[in-house]
């Protein structure tokens, strides 16, 4: 008899890698999933952060979509890895920070690793040609297989049909026939799969499965590494850049100011590593100072976090300075109006 | 049985989940594992982490913003 064939699914918590398992699951194959965290995932993060979204689930879509499947689920951090990918990609970005042909062939290449290690035979996606129109489009399919090294064992069962054969497919490992042939951007062929496996809770990201693909975080990541001369981040960047309002007076130096408590409360565990300022003499949020400041620049920095203290329209506010070694100091001033405060200091 | 505990205050969800299964690698069938953490994410994440994984979750406890899960390693 021969032996059950095992492959493992990248899933991502959204529908298509969730069918793409599945459907490889009905042929018998013994499936596991892989998810990589990048730190960029929309998953979890900001949520976790603001006070006022306690409200929505806090679930894990990748967790959860294993649980659903009843499959184990890797959850591998590349943090560090992926800042190459992030910072030089090859294919260049998309319409934001995204360099999506870049990642895909980055996870790829982490999974078939993954397979050689333990000893699985193959690898699924839930990708769809036409879906997304840099890295799933009908060219890049083979570039990703071919530049990731996975070459012929990386199955993408929703489009299968519509490619060349892959070792799966012609050894046998699974049927050709009971693949998909779904093209584009249409979601209508997804839904009905799902309605047909009984699916009826899932989660649907409207842009993509990370921070990178939104307009307002990219142009964060921008301002940061323009102001850092570089293009280089730790993780708590990217963390810090989802939380807070960020304004940036000069070019050496930025205020990301809490906009509720929950994110004040996160803000607090970096106070060993940023001045921080908060109102003494009226509530206001707490504002960290990222960079290198000088007595002028506090004081700017001060007038504007007075600004978003209930003492905006005082006179006079006390404004408490904390720097990193927990030295503190107060300073009074004026707080700014909203005039004051440029339009382009808002990143 | 030996009962260690993991500190992953400060950390966002998936990184509290992710260092809880890189500590349970390390540990033994019966073992126990407290993870500490401020991600309210956790209590939600860490027990479905559980459940696909095998292993057991023994007591959830939250106290001033702080969440605390301890489990037994399946086998
Ligand atoms: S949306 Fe983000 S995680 Fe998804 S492929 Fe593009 S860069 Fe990678």
């Amino acid at each position: 008899m021969s032996r059950q064939r095992k492959a493992v699914a990248l899933i991502s918590g959204g529908l298509d890698s969730m069918l793409a398992a599945k459907i490889v699951m009905e042929q018998g194959v013994h499936v596991e999933g892989i998810n990589f965290f990048t730190g960029f995932c929309v998953e979890g993060h900001t949520h976790a952060i603001r006070e006022n979204d306690k409200a929505k689930p806090k679930r894990n879509n990748a967790l959860w979509v294993a649980e659903q499947l009843g499959i184990k689920l890797h959850i591998v951090d590349v943090v560090e890895e992926y800042k190459k990918v992030l910072i030089n990609p090859k294919h260049g970005y998309g319409t934001h920070m995204n360099p999506c042909l870049d990642c895909k062939i980055f996870m790829v290449n982490k999974a078939k690793q993954w397979i050689v290690e333990n000893d699985f035979d193959f690898i699924i996606t839930g990708e769809v040609i036409g879906q997304r129109p840099m890295s799933q489009t009908k060219s890049k399919m083979p570039i990703v297989s071919k530049q990731s090294g996975a070459d012929d064992l990386l199955l993408r069962p929703m489009c299968a049909k519509n490619l060349p054969a892959t070792r799966p497919e012609i050894e046998g490992w699974v049927d050709r026939e009971k693949l998909c042939d779904i093209t584009g951007r249409s979601r209508k062929p997804q839904m009905a799969m799902a309605e047909k496996f009984g699916i009826d809770d899932y989660s649907q990201p409207a842009g993509g499965c990370c921070f990178l693909t939104d307009k307002y975080y990219s142009a964060r990541l921008v301002d940061l590494w323009k102001a850092q001369g570089s293009k280089d981040y730790e993780l708590d960047d990217v963390m810090l850049l989802k939380v807070g309002r960020h304004i940036r007076p000069e070019k050496h130096f930025k205020l990301i100011i809490a906009r509720e408590e929950g994110e004040g409360r996160f803000l607090e565990g970096y106070k060993k590593e940023f001045t921080s300022m908060h109102c003494l003499s009226h509530t206001g949020p707490l504002a960290l100072i990222d960079g290198i400041t000088s007595a002028e620049d506090l004081y700017l920095a001060a007038r504007i976090v007075a600004r978003y203290g209930q003492g905006r329209h005082a006179e006079q506010v006390d404004i408490k300075i904390r720097d990193k070694e927990g030295s503190e100091r107060t300073l009074q001033v004026k707080p700014l109006t909203n005039e004051e405060i440029p339009k382009e200091w808002y990143v | 049985m030996i009962k260690e505990t993991l500190n992953a205050r400060r950390l966002l969800c998936p990184l509290p989940v992710i260092r809880t299964q890189d500590k349970v690698k390390q540990l033994k069938a019966g073992d126990q594992l407290e993870v500490i953490c401020t991600d309210p994410g956790v209590m939600q994440d860490i027990p479905t982490w559980c459940r696909i994984n095998g292993h057991k979750v023994l007591e959830t406890k939250v106290c001033d913003h702080e969440y605390s899960i301890t489990l037994e390693v399946g086998a």
